[in-house]
């Protein structure tokens, strides 16, 4: 605009009127650049060229095998286990955040009732808790002290306890599961087209019919978006792991424990990037299905 | 009569829930105001581990508060241009870059932080002050900002408002903080509730930048909670909740706001 | 095809949680097998009465609805038989067009053959054969609406109800989907009422209107003696253009002046302001008007023209002349405005070309 206004009038102007289009093209495009540019440089200087050295230092030789790292990950039972074992906890983590929470955000984003806004931010609050708070939770729950061995102990004369176990990983997953689903399954009910449930019910569908036919295929995208979100939180969740207990064999604790305790540098890099590379498939899938949520790790 | 029964067992499932999420908070607030939980609350309550806890980790409360604020300075100086350039950019650019700036989100915190390690870790000076740190949050923070003022400048039609600012004759500058910053400060506000809240809870990262001297508040909560009796963890849980808590309703608030507007 | 039944609704109203009257206590009645239009402005509460008559909402305490003799208000949509087409289309999107017309009928548990048969038949008359598999998301705003109506009818329902079906199509397709429509309410018979603002859509398809304001109906009759009789001036405006002419005196005969010149009207002594269409003014020799005034802009539509005639009054006269003929700015024209033309619509029933035109 401003640079064709710029130009000549009368017929010289006609003749250079292509390169004042570009002109105004290509200057919006330079503000578009700089104004990117310190962002860019931030990143590119702080992530993505640390994280590149990353990925080849995890191709170096492994301290106690002495072949590369990635290998390494393949070779050892010790680490496939735990891979195996990361990623089966944080999927039966999501699923079970999913059903949990997803019954509970679709009736709290359809019923009205009295008190209803309490219920609904006791359970979204926790949302931002980080996964140490997280972690100390589960020990009130089912540590020494917690409610569990509390009550088993007033009741069976002794103490119950699941905290410092990969049961006591899965409530703490759960436990910051539940608010990203909920919030996610309230959301979704909104912007369900009401007429949709109209239609169906009007041509005699009955509440269990409705359900299957149209909300569930209605909402399962945001479902299925946000059981990804929790699985990628899932899996690289280590201040929950780290408050729990250093001796559970999941990915985290494997890395920190390569990289602190015997300086295996490789190992520690090479399964990083392999944590990396599955969460991020996990959330790049959870954006395709739902488009926005960010998902902020525990 | 069916429905009704319907209702109740949703709402009685619905409040077991709310009991599982809302009972180990309660345990926790009671267990820092208990004079010694292991006896129970005829034990009388008391503010002396809230006491203790500030005697002996105030430093990381602080630390926390300014790393939270200068991440903030530093995602709306470098976020909202981004943001901005993000809405300039063509479609197919703008959808690679978003996802490159996502990438810190994506990936643990804990890689992020061994690659800022194993990179920069040699650096004596930088590595033992506290903008390594703020490296790490910066990173894991900006994303967040950028979205949510893209977000807001996508729904407030911000290219037809700035072309229509240009027709009455506006240059850039005047555009960019006569129209596009105060049509998107809905965005702004809500990013920044957001990146303040993440900043002050940040773990992953921060646990493996830091040093003695560069403790931050969740930090000091796994120490606590690893060397310090039950109530003193509790105590510290209970300050942590008090400062993050109002950043909660008020980012619930914002989310509200934002969705009224549009 | 089932037979229909007739719709009643007794005094039916709906207050809303905050207070909110969309509906004030409403008695309608429906004749079995005709087609109701309830015509308004947004808010004046016709989607709220089709939405008592489906079930989706009850009316307020006292409210009745029946369908034929069966009281059938306590009844929740998926009991009530409707087939219902939406504004929005409403169509399943994670099925086919085939599997959302069958929807209905599989919730029927109609055995498979029937359904297939029933299927083919609702699409022939929809015209939509070949389309059965295709994707929702792949049809055009037409064919959905198209699949739409399919669906509604694919149940044989007492009732058929139709929310704004063509509000978001544009105009040709608005067009040619309401003379569809027509015909298929014809060729099928069923009772259906029709919700749209569109007066022309309301004429086109309307055995009877009924013309809703403010939560009232103001008035209920066939299109003639909506647009004929107008029940009041918001009728009158609602349905097509209307002038309102001031009566400023009278002369010792009977003659109404008015701006511009003096009008007969035995029929509509002592009001104040008389109305007319704009299509039923003359323009005639200046030596044979009944007013005189100028042409101020002439606004070409087409088949026809819309002058407007400045005649000293508060607004210009609109009229309806033929699209050859050019009239340019400032000319001074007579006008004819035979006392037929001439309503009120308190004193409305008795002039004999719209008795004739009402019943006719």
């Amino acid at each position: 605009m401003t640079a064709a206004s710029k130009q000549p009038s009368g017929a010289a102007s006609y003749v250079s009127r292509p390169s004042a289009i570009n002109n105004v093209a290509a200057r919006k495009h330079l503000i578009a650049l700089l104004a990117l540019l310190p962002a860019l440089v931030i990143f590119c200087a702080f992530w993505l060229l640390p994280f590149s050295r990353l990925i080849v230092m995890g191709a170096e030789a492994d301290r106690s095998s002495g072949i590369s790292a990635y290998l390494s990950i393949l070779t050892h039972r010790q680490y496939l286990i735990s891979l195996v074992t990361t990623v089966g906890i944080s999927l039966v983590v999501s699923i079970t955040a999913v059903a949990i929470a997803g019954t509970v955000g679709f009736f709290l984003a359809r019923q009205r009732f009295f008190g209803k806004a309490v219920l609904a931010a006791i359970l979204t609050f926790p949302l931002a808790f980080p996964g140490v708070v997280v972690g100390f939770l589960v020990i009130m729950l089912g540590g020494r002290q917690g409610a569990l061995a509390q009550t088993s102990l007033w009741l069976f004369g002794e103490r119950w306890m699941f905290a410092y176990s990969l049961a006591g990983l899965f409530i703490g997953y759960l436990y910051f599961s539940i608010p990203r689903v909920i919030t996610t399954v309230m959301a979704a009910c909104d912007n369900l087209d009401q007429s949709l449930e109209e239609a169906a019910r009007s041509l005699g569908a009955n509440t269990w019919q409705v359900t299957k036919d149209v909300i569930v295929p209605g909402i399962a995208p945001a479902l299925l978006s946000t059981g990804a979100i929790c699985f990628a939180t899932s899996m690289g969740a280590f201040g929950t792991a780290f408050t729990l207990g250093t001796r559970l064999s999941i990915l985290p604790l494997n890395i920190y424990g390569e990289f602190t305790n015997y300086a295996n540098f490789a190992m520690a890099a090479a399964l990083s990037v392999v944590l990396g590379v599955i969460t991020w498939m996990a959330l790049s899938l959870a954006r395709r299905l739902a488009g926005g949520n960010l998902g902020a790790s525990a | 009569m069916k429905s009704r029964l319907r209702f109740t067992l949703q709402l009685g499932f619905t409040l077991v829930v709310c009991l599982f999420m809302i009972v180990p908070v309660a345990m926790s607030v009671i267990a820092g105001l208990t004079e010694n939980y292991f006896v129970g609350l005829q034990s009388g309550l008391t503010l002396r581990w809230v006491n203790e806890v500030w005697q002996l980790y105030a430093d990381t409360i602080w630390l926390s508060i300014k790393l939270a604020l200068a991440c903030l300075l530093v995602t709306i100086v470098i976020g909202v241009p981004a943001a901005y350039g993000l809405l300039r950019s063509r479609r197919r650019w703008a959808n690679a870059i978003e996802e490159l700036l996502l990438l810190p989100v994506a990936v643990p915190g804990l890689a992020t932080a061994l690659a800022l390690l194993l990179a920069y870790g040699s650096y004596r000076e930088f590595r033992g002050s506290w903008l390594f740190i703020l490296i790490g949050h910066v990173l894991f923070t900006l994303p967040f900002m950028v979205r949510a003022v893209l977000s807001v400048m996508q729904t407030a039609k911000l290219p037809q408002l700035e072309e229509a600012a240009a027709s009455l004759g506006a240059g850039f500058r005047q555009r960019f903080f006569g129209v596009v910053i105060p049509n998107c400060m809905s965005g702004i506000l809500a990013g920044a509730l957001m990146v303040v809240t993440l900043s002050i809870g940040e773990f992953n990262i921060t646990w493996m930048l830091h040093t003695p001297l560069t403790k931050t508040l969740p930090v000091g909560l796994a120490d606590s909670y690893a060397s310090m009796r039950l109530e003193i963890g509790s105590a510290y849980t209970l300050i942590f909740l008090v400062m993050v808590v109002p950043l909660l309703v008020a980012i619930q608030w914002a989310g509200k706001l934002t969705q009224q507007h549009h | 095809m089932r037979s229909s039944v007739s719709i009643t609704l007794n005094h039916c109203s709906r207050t809303f949680a905050g207070g909110n009257t969309a509906l004030q206590p409403l008695d309608l009645h429906v004749n079995a097998g005709e087609t109701l239009v309830l015509l308004g402005p947004s808010g004046c509460g016709k989607t709220t009465t089709l939405r008592i008559i489906s079930g989706l909402e009850s009316p307020d305490n006292g409210g009745q609805v029946l369908f034929g003799e069966r009281d059938v208000t306590a009844l929740p949509i998926e009991k009530r038989d409707v087939g219902m087409v939406f504004q929005n289309y409403a169509l399943f999107p994670n099925m086919s067009v085939a599997d959302n017309i069958a929807y209905g009928l599989k919730i029927q548990r109609l055995p498979r053959a029937e359904i297939a048969h029933r299927l083919d038949e609702v699409m022939r008359m929809v015209d939509l054969k070949g389309f059965g598999e295709r994707r929702i998301d792949a049809l055009s705003g037409g064919q959905k609406q198209r699949v739409a109506l399919a669906r509604a009818i694919a149940v044989l329902p007492k009732v058929l109800l139709f929310d704004e079906p063509l509000a978001a199509l544009d105009a040709k397709l608005r067009d040619r989907l309401r003379i569809e429509i027509g015909q298929l309410l014809r060729e099928l018979g069923t009772t259906a009422v029709y919700v749209t603002h569109d007066q022309d859509e309301a004429m086109a398809l309307g055995d009877r209107i009924a013309v809703m304001q403010a939560g009232r109906i103001a008035q209920l009759g066939t299109p003639q003696e909506i647009y004929h009789q107008p029940a009041n001036a918001f009728v009158a405006d609602f349905i097509g253009a209307v002038n309102c002419l001031e009566v400023i005196g009278m002369q010792a005969d009977g003659g109404l002046i008015v701006h511009g010149g003096e009008l007969v009207a035995t029929h509509l002594q002592g009001v104040s302001t008389v109305y007319c269409r704009p299509e039923d003014i003359q323009v005639v020799p200046l030596s044979q008007a009944d007013i005189k005034g100028k042409v101020v802009q002439s606004i070409f539509l087409g088949q026809s023209q819309r002058l407007l005639v400045d005649t000293g009054g508060a607004s210009p006269l609109q009229i309806e002349a033929p699209c050859r003929q050019r009239w340019p700015n400032g000319t001074h024209i007579g006008l004819n405005l035979p006392s037929s033309v001439l309503f009120h619509p308190e004193k409305t029933n008795t002039t004999d070309t719209t008795k004739e035109l009402a019943n006719g």
